[in-house]
């Protein structure tokens, strides 16, 4: 296993009121993401722990796109990671910031 | 936790889901009357296994198990769900601690039925003997709360079927409901032919696995109590009225049972194939069987299925 962690500055806050969410499922080719509006506002975390080891290159550069797209201000979001390719990983962040906005 | 999304698909709907594609916390949400659902030991509290790490495997922040109360039909109930894609939904340390915790407190409570949505290939082999005691105090659990007048409901239907210490559980439960995808058994195909050879279970030869493990067949030999079509409505459905017609666990019943189980050996010990048992059950096209559509095999059951007597 590798843990990764990355941290960002985002310019705005997410949106939506939810405090918490849980994507994905930790499979072979499959991660979860757990999404939790812990952080100041301006803040964004990412940890990752991963089955695939050496891809941490990859990593940021998905991770800093995410950020830079979604803006996900005052979330942590933590990563269990069955080897997923990094556009599921894409879809997953994502999905994870617009779970927090959904109501019921 | 009512805030927990489940993973992969669309939240909007809710009766046509497909049970066997459904995640475990889809099941729980689309089953239980909506916003009902409050889980116990959330994923954010991450809970999770203390064996995984050690074979550098990763971990899941609920452990592939949720656990939690709400209601079905406005009555209270308590549920546990597997994720069937987290590990086959295997039981470990942590992951069978959930389920014998829930089951603790409804033996306290008395009344309050539980519901397990079985998803499991059985004990998590990493974590081997903590999986075993899981499983061990697990049907205790069952027992315990079923003999102090809780109805402990299984229902069965997703990808990795009910197999190993999971269909140990299964058979201490109340009432199964059961799909056609949702297998339950003890050893797999795959082990039966391992040990057994090939003549006694050709695991490769899927319809004969299908009509010797599937649900149809449970069905019919009374090992389960009700058929559900694969969707989350009919699972529902089936669970409210099981819920209004299992009685308790008496003397009578583990009685009846073994009348039951010794009937069955002797009247079908000797056939070889499923379809056999169905022809001696009164179906007249036992080869039709696993091409009937769902409703006209619960009609069929209806007809020729072995009374349950409230036990496996």
């Amino acid at each position: 296993m590798e843990n990764l962690t990355y941290r960002h500055k985002a310019k705005t806050r997410a949106p939506g009121d939810k405090p918490l969410a849980l994507v994905g499922v930790v499979a072979s080719g499959n991660l979860e993401v757990l999404v939790e509006r812990v952080l100041p506002d301006t803040d964004c975390e990412v940890a990752i722990a991963t089955t695939a080891k050496g891809f941490g290159d990859v990593w940021a550069a998905v991770v800093s796109d995410f950020v830079e797209r979604r803006s996900p201000g005052g979330l942590r979001l933590s990563i269990n990671d069955g080897g997923a390719r990094p556009d599921t990983v894409a879809l997953r962040l994502s999905q994870a910031v617009r779970s927090l906005e959904e109501g019921r | 936790m009512s805030d927990l999304t489940p993973g992969g698909t669309s939240e909007s709907g809710r009766g046509g889901v497909s049970w066997y594609e459904a995640s475990a916390r889809q099941r729980v949400r689309l089953l239980l009357d909506a916003g009902s659902f409050t889980e116990f030991v959330g994923p954010e509290q991450r809970e999770t296994s203390p064996h995984l790490q050690v074979f550098d495997l990763p971990e899941q922040f609920d452990d592939g198990m949720v656990v939690g109360a709400g209601t079905l039909g406005g009555g209270a109930v308590l549920v546990a769900a597997q994720e069937g894609r987290f590990m086959g939904g295997a039981f470990g340390e942590v992951h069978g601690a959930k389920l014998t915790g829930l089951l603790r407190a409804a033996r306290d409570l008395t009344s309050t039925p539980v519901l397990i949505l079985f998803d499991t290939g059985g004990v998590r082999l990493q974590e081997a003997n903590a999986g075993e005691l899981a499983i061990a105090e697990i049907m205790r659990a069952v027992v315990e709360a079923r003999h102090a007048g809780v109805t402990v409901l299984g229902l069965v239907g997703g990808r990795s079927g009910c197999f190993g210490g999971g269909g140990l559980i299964a058979g201490c439960c109340s009432a199964l409901a059961v799909s056609e995808q949702g297998r339950i058994g003890v050893s797999g195909p795959e082990v039966i032919e391992t040990n057994r050879g090939v003549e006694e279970f050709d695991s490769k030869d899927r319809p004969l696995v299908w009509r010797t493990t599937g649900g149809k067949h449970r069905r019919l030999i009374g090992g389960a109590d009700a058929f559900a079509d694969d969707t989350v409505d009919a699972f529902r459905a089936c669970a409210l009225d099981l819920l209004r017609t299992t009685g308790p666990l008496t003397l009578d019943t583990l009685r009846n049972e073994q009348a039951r189980l010794r009937e069955r050996l002797d009247r079908f010990g000797a056939c070889a194939d499923a379809r056999d048992v169905w022809a001696k059950r009164g179906v007249d096209d036992a080869g039709a069987v696993p091409g009937l559509p769902a409703d006209d095999f619960i009609a069929l059951a209806g007809r020729v299925a072995e009374p349950s007597h409230d036990a496996r």
